[in-house]
């Protein structure tokens, strides 16, 4: 395999633990390059913890995490700056305007031509009317583009992205989807999308791992899993993963009352 | 690793925090504020003293001196510490623990930030006493830019032991920024002798830096002489705080890599 097809993420039996709480319970999984992968599962999955190790702000208890070839345990400081990542938990500093941000970020990632790619991203992403208005002063919506700017400010050949749409409004969601789906199409771009937006999943996504309660339990394009689940929607088949646990949670503690 | 890069990295991180000044005139005033407040003061304690001591007769610059000389170690702390809390406050850790920025990058730009905050609070001090009491701290000579260091390298060691605290317990643990330094101030010698200390005190006070420092700014204040031996015993000491400082820091970070609490800290 050339480094030009081998995978740009590959996971390897990693587990977590948080004391007596496994959050990840030996998941191994492989992301192609240029592909938009989604996990899904409920909350407390394990989504966010294994987006955390991925980007190598979290250590996992054991296992392995390679992105573009290179050991995020021992090197991810190699390959951070050709990654990027949103999430609505992390935020930005409120008293900067949108562009001070914005500026930076493009000195952190050693962006060339800071100014004229902010400018670029500041069109695409719509932020041109608040680019000098403070980041604290924006809505949830604007907020979260500003944040998808800072994501994409490096041209990153894998993003990492954690709801990246959750509080936009449909039509702003809508737009923020065909970007992405741009972005990806015309920089092969390798996506990992952490998301409760089951359209978003069947739009965006050709490859889905699904996890519960730490482990995956099942993976597969969203028509794959559609037609194993002989669903209707990746709603429905979410649904049915999720009850699931949920039904076998309920006849643990059956089994254990009735013990 | 390419050294300009991590140059950018950290100019970014002072970018960011000059950014901030320029909005916050407030935030800018206050650094000078309290040490202003102080030094005028004990300023004034002097012109009160001085008719009838002979030390601050001969030195009238003793009190005004040591204030000076106290906020360059209290203000490199607090640069340390604050420009952390800063990151915290906006929920931006996580950001910046992404991006190419390296765990000793966060901290030399901590480190220039101490210095920008100490000149900016220190030196308005300074200026107002050399406008109001027309005493200049450069009289002091070449010995300044001496105690400067080790004061400063102290601060700078005990802010990144705070930072490291805050990081492992949370913001709920920030009046440690305020209140860690004044823990040294009784043993730092700051406007008396350690001999007034009692005996058994005495050896801590010796293990602190600082107490060096002031002892030695008397020396220069009464007898015009600099003690080389009281700079290095303080630099020596200080080489020893900076390391535990920075370890302190650089287990916290681990800590909370570990129990993933980059990305969730904040407010």
């Amino acid at each position: 395999m050339t480094a030009a097809n081998a995978p740009a993420i590959v996971v390897t039996d990693l587990i977590k633990r948080y004391g007596d709480v496994e959050a990840l319970r030996g998941i191994s999984f492989e992301v192609g390059r240029g592909t938009t992968t989604a996990l899904l599962g409920g909350n407390g999955a394990g989504k966010t913890t294994t987006l955390s190790i991925l980007l190598g702000v979290l250590l996992p208890t054991s296992g392995r995490v390679g992105i573009l070839g290179v050991d995020i345990g021992a090197h991810r400081h190699r390959v951070l700056s050709r990654m990027n990542f949103t999430s609505p938990y992390v935020d930005l500093p409120k008293r900067l305007s949108v562009r001070e941000n914005l500026t930076v970020y493009a000195k952190l990632y050693g962006i060339r031509d800071a100014k004229s790619r902010i400018g670029a991203l500041a069109g695409e992403l719509r932020l041109s009317d608040f680019l000098d208005r403070g980041y604290g002063t924006l809505s949830a919506g604007q907020r979260t583009r500003v944040s998808l700017a800072k994501a994409l400010l490096n041209r990153p050949e894998v993003l990492l992205l954690d709801e990246p749409t959750a509080s936009l409004d449909p039509d702003v969601g809508d737009r923020m989807r065909s970007y992405l789906e741009n972005y990806q199409r015309e920089s092969h771009c390798t996506m990992l999308l952490a998301t409760h937006n089951m359209g978003e999943v069947e739009r965006m996504c050709t490859d889905v791992l699904m996890l519960r309660g730490g482990v995956i339990v099942d993976r597969g394009s969203p028509s794959q899993l559609i037609a194993r689940y002989g669903r209707a929607s990746m709603e429905q088949v979410f649904l049915d993963v999720a009850r699931q646990a949920r039904d076998e949670q309920g006849d643990q503690d059956d089994l254990e009352q009735t013990g | 690793m390419n050294p300009a890069d991590s140059v950018r990295r950290i100019g970014a991180l002072v970018l960011r925090h000059l950014y901030l000044f320029r909005k916050s005139w407030p935030r800018v005033l206050s650094l000078a504020y309290y040490p202003t407040v102080t030094m005028i003061m004990w300023a004034f304690v002097t012109v009160y003293l001085a008719p009838t001591n002979k030390a601050l007769h001969d030195a009238p610059g003793f009190f005004i001196g040591a204030v000076l000389l106290w906020d360059i170690l209290f203000r490199g702390q607090l640069g340390v510490s604050l420009s952390l809390f800063e990151e915290m406050y906006s929920r931006n850790l996580g950001n910046l623990f992404v991006s190419p920025l390296r765990p000793w990058e966060l901290i030399a730009g901590q480190l220039v930030m101490s210095v920008i905050r100490t000149l900016i609070g220190v030196g308005g001090a300074a200026l107002v006493a050399w406008l109001l009491f027309k005493y200049s701290i450069f009289s002091m000579g070449l010995p300044l830019l001496a105690f400067f260091v080790n004061l400063i390298v102290l601060g700078w060691s005990i802010g990144l032991a705070v930072s490291g605290m805050v990081l492992r317990w949370g913001l709920g643990a920030e009046e440690l920024a305020w209140a860690a330094i004044f823990l040294l101030a009784p043993v730092s010698g700051v406007y008396y002798p350690i001999s007034v200390l009692p005996g058994w005190l005495q050896p801590v006070a010796h293990a602190v830096p600082a107490s060096h420092v002031f002892e030695g700014m008397r020396q220069v204040l009464q007898h015009q002489e600099f003690s080389s031996r009281l700079f290095f015993t303080a630099l020596g000491l200080n080489v020893f705080y900076m390391i535990g400082g920075t370890a302190v820091y650089l287990a916290a970070i681990r800590y909370a890599r570990e129990r993933g609490m980059l990305l969730q800290m904040g407010e």
